[in-house]
């Protein structure tokens, strides 16, 4: 369904610098038994983020208040593994619009993108900085814009553009999903159909 | 001509339209759902008014969540009962089939697809499921999706791709004894990583591949995913139509013959251009077993659990965190290991064959007393076959339990989970960080080592075990 539009994100970040993090640990299988999506934010690194009594765990990063902000900061090949959109939706409904990684796993980087939370992939070495940055300074904000397709560490100005299709950038800006494209060709995909 | 791969011929065969600096608009001849990446699809389908375009399209079955006992009753677990009723009613409100707890077709999803027949060549097939690859040993282009996407098969058959890369790997050669598809799978990983099939979709090609059963190919296409891949085919030959023949939804009499012309036409060209490409010899594979939390951080059996030595830092970070969750240190001998589980069955490796393999093995022998021994098959038809064959008996005999059908400890969603710090081994696909519950410790390995695994109590290499009983002999 439709979702907030995409312009110009200024945020700070919240650092998760751990490599190969799959979708089982952004939201854990056992919390995938809805039938709506509702409350997945509240399960976003269910096991990382609490105990078994439920209690949480002081040492993660979304536990911790010194850092906050509407950008995940990844780890590389984030995403890997299962390809339930649940994992997506978990951070959507948990505040995070934008996450940035050196690198994403392929599923889930288009399911983010057919729901509104925008993959900005940066080079190896622009996330290493933005991984000190938000070290020495968890207040530091970065600027990512959309129209320009940059992301800018705003302590220093440096800034990297990244890759999106001219589609889903429009898409993006506009809140839209693939469903009203799709239903316009309904004519083409039946008569594509009919050949089968 | 264009000298094309089998993944240009089937792909380019489906697009509708080409959107410039964009996906293309892509045709699904099957979809798959099951309970619990599609209710969200149902509803926002019904949200927005819309139908299901084609339901004859669309295969359903219960398979994620179910338990793997009792499944004639209730289902005990609200929220999974809740699941699968809601599965009902949305096939039932949309005309579309489903093989439900209890009947004769069903099982895990993509074991049923091929079972039935549904699954062909040339297709373009997807489910809310990243292991949708393993249709891909069909020749078919077959991948997992999100729940968005489902909606959008729903609602118009099509969803929007762009066109991933190419990559073939080829095996070629003669595998040894106690060495199988799954130790292939399991070895290219190793070798590629976790990530180094990403952007790309694998054609399996070469000697090695050529003289695997379907079952063995599915196996080895199921895992595409696990090196990052949507998907990875295999071009069908003989081996693939001689498993469709006769099939209940395999094409019949001369539609048949049709059918099988077309198929024979699906292989990649002689000089076609790949984007990638890896050669491996079969004899430099042998018995597997990971020892970390992604399927990567594999080795052989034999061997010993890497060291640090040369990595980067932020790279070691990862690796140590990844051991310490397993209670691993790194240059420590995989072999010996005690186990407290073993589980046999899932979308990798939950067929016949599997089961048969397993069997052959621990007939006469008894599973070690520290071993909680599972084994469930993949579908209604496995456990039919399993219980005609004799292979129960044999298994429960040597102190394996066996359940009913479905995903059950390959990502516990269920009742089916490795209790916290416990080891298993196990014949599924994933080892991330809890996959078979909380705090459990996943090793993956082939049905064979799982066996020898189960006989001894602790890690082995099933074919110290062959040599042993050969020499017995």
């Amino acid at each position: 369904m439709a979702y907030d539009k995409f312009d110009v994100l200024t945020s700070r970040m919240v650092p998760l610098s751990t490599e190969n993090v799959d979708t089982d640990q952004i939201i854990p299988a056992r919390f995938l038994k809805a039938t709506e999506r509702k409350g997945f934010g509240d399960n976003l690194f269910r096991d990382w983020r609490y105990n078994s009594e439920g209690n949480p765990k002081p040492d993660f990063v979304l536990n911790d208040p010194t850092y906050e902000g509407k950008i995940l900061l990844a780890g590389r090949n984030f995403g890997s593994g299962s390809s339930r959109e649940h994992a997506v939706w978990a951070i959507y409904d948990y505040g995070f619009r934008c996450v940035v990684s050196s690198f994403f796993a392929d599923i889930f980087k288009n399911n983010c993108l057919n729901i509104g939370v925008l993959p900005v992939t940066v080079t190896p070495e622009f996330a290493d900085e933005l991984f000190a940055a938000v070290e020495a300074d968890p207040s530091a904000e970065v600027e990512v814009d959309i129209n320009k397709q940059t992301i800018t560490l705003l302590s220093t100005g440096r800034s990297e553009s990244f890759d999106i299709n001219s589609y889903k950038k429009q898409n993006m800006k506009n809140g839209f999903d693939d469903i009203d494209y799709l239903l316009n060709l309904k004519t083409e995909i039946q008569a594509f159909e009919a050949g089968r | 001509m264009e000298k094309k791969t089998l993944f240009d011929k089937i792909w380019d065969a489906h697009v509708i339209k080409s959107i410039p600096d964009g996906p293309d608009v892509f045709f699904i001849d099957k979809h798959f759902i099951h309970e619990v990446t599609s209710p969200v699809a149902f509803l926002n389908l019904e949200k927005r008014g819309n139908k299901v375009m084609f339901p004859e399209r669309t295969v359903a079955t219960p398979d994620h969540n179910v338990p793997t006992v009792d499944q004639d009753k209730t289902i005990k677990d609200q929220l999974s009962r809740m699941q699968v009723e809601k599965l009902r009613e949305n096939c039932k409100r949309h005309g579309i089939d489903l093989h439900d707890l209890g009947t004769d077709h069903h099982g895990i999803v993509h074991v049923i697809g091929p079972e039935l027949g549904i699954t062909q060549p040339g297709m373009t097939i997807v489910c809310g499921d990243s292991h949708t690859s393993t249709h891909g040993a069909f020749g078919t282009i077959a991948f997992g999706i999100g729940t968005s996407e489902v909606e959008m098969v729903f609602a118009t058959q099509c969803i929007m791709q762009a066109k991933p890369k190419k990559m073939r790997i080829t095996v070629d050669g003669t595998l040894g004894r106690g060495v199988s598809s799954k130790d292939i799978i399991l070895y290219i990983i190793s070798q590629i990583s976790a990530s180094g099939g990403t952007g790309y979709f694998i054609e399996y090609a070469g000697s090695a591949i050529r003289s695997l059963s379907m079952e063995a190919r599915m196996t080895i296409c199921n895992m595409s995913i696990e090196m990052g891949a949507r998907g990875g085919l295999i071009a069908p030959d003989e081996t693939t139509f001689n498993y469709l023949e006769g099939k209940d939804l395999a094409p019949k009499g001369e539609a048949w013959d049709q059918a099988v012309a077309y198929w024979k036409t699906l292989k990649t060209d002689e000089g076609a251009q790949f984007d990638l490409e890896y050669h491996y010899n079969a004899e430099d594979i042998e018995p597997m077993i990971t020892y970390g939390t992604n399927p990567g951080m594999g080795v052989k059996v034999k061997d010993s659990i890497p060291t640090t030595d040369g990595m980067k830092e932020n790279v070691k970070k990862s690796y140590i965190k990844s051991l310490d969750y397993m209670g691993f240190k790194p240059g420590e001998p995989m072999k010996g290991k005690k186990i407290d589980y073993v589980f046999v069955g899932s979308c990798t490796n939950g067929r016949i064959e599997d089961l048969r393999t397993v069997a052959e093995f621990v007939k006469g022998k008894k599973k070690a007393d520290n071993i909680t021994a599972w084994i469930v098959p993949g579908s209604r038809e496995v456990e039919k076959k399993a219980m005609e064959e004799g292979l129960v008996q044999i298994l429960e005999e040597a102190g394996f339990k066996l359940r009913q059908p479905g995903c059950s400890a390959c990502l516990a969603m269920n009742d089916d989970k490795i209790p916290s710090g416990k080891y298993a081994v196990s014949t599924s696909n994933r080892n991330f960080e809890g996959r078979q519950g909380p705090g459990s410790r996943t090793l993956l390995a082939s049905p064979l080592t799982v066996a020898a695994v189960a006989i001894t109590g602790e890690i082995t290499d099933p074919r110290d075990l062959i040599e042993e009983l050969a020499l017995e002999k």
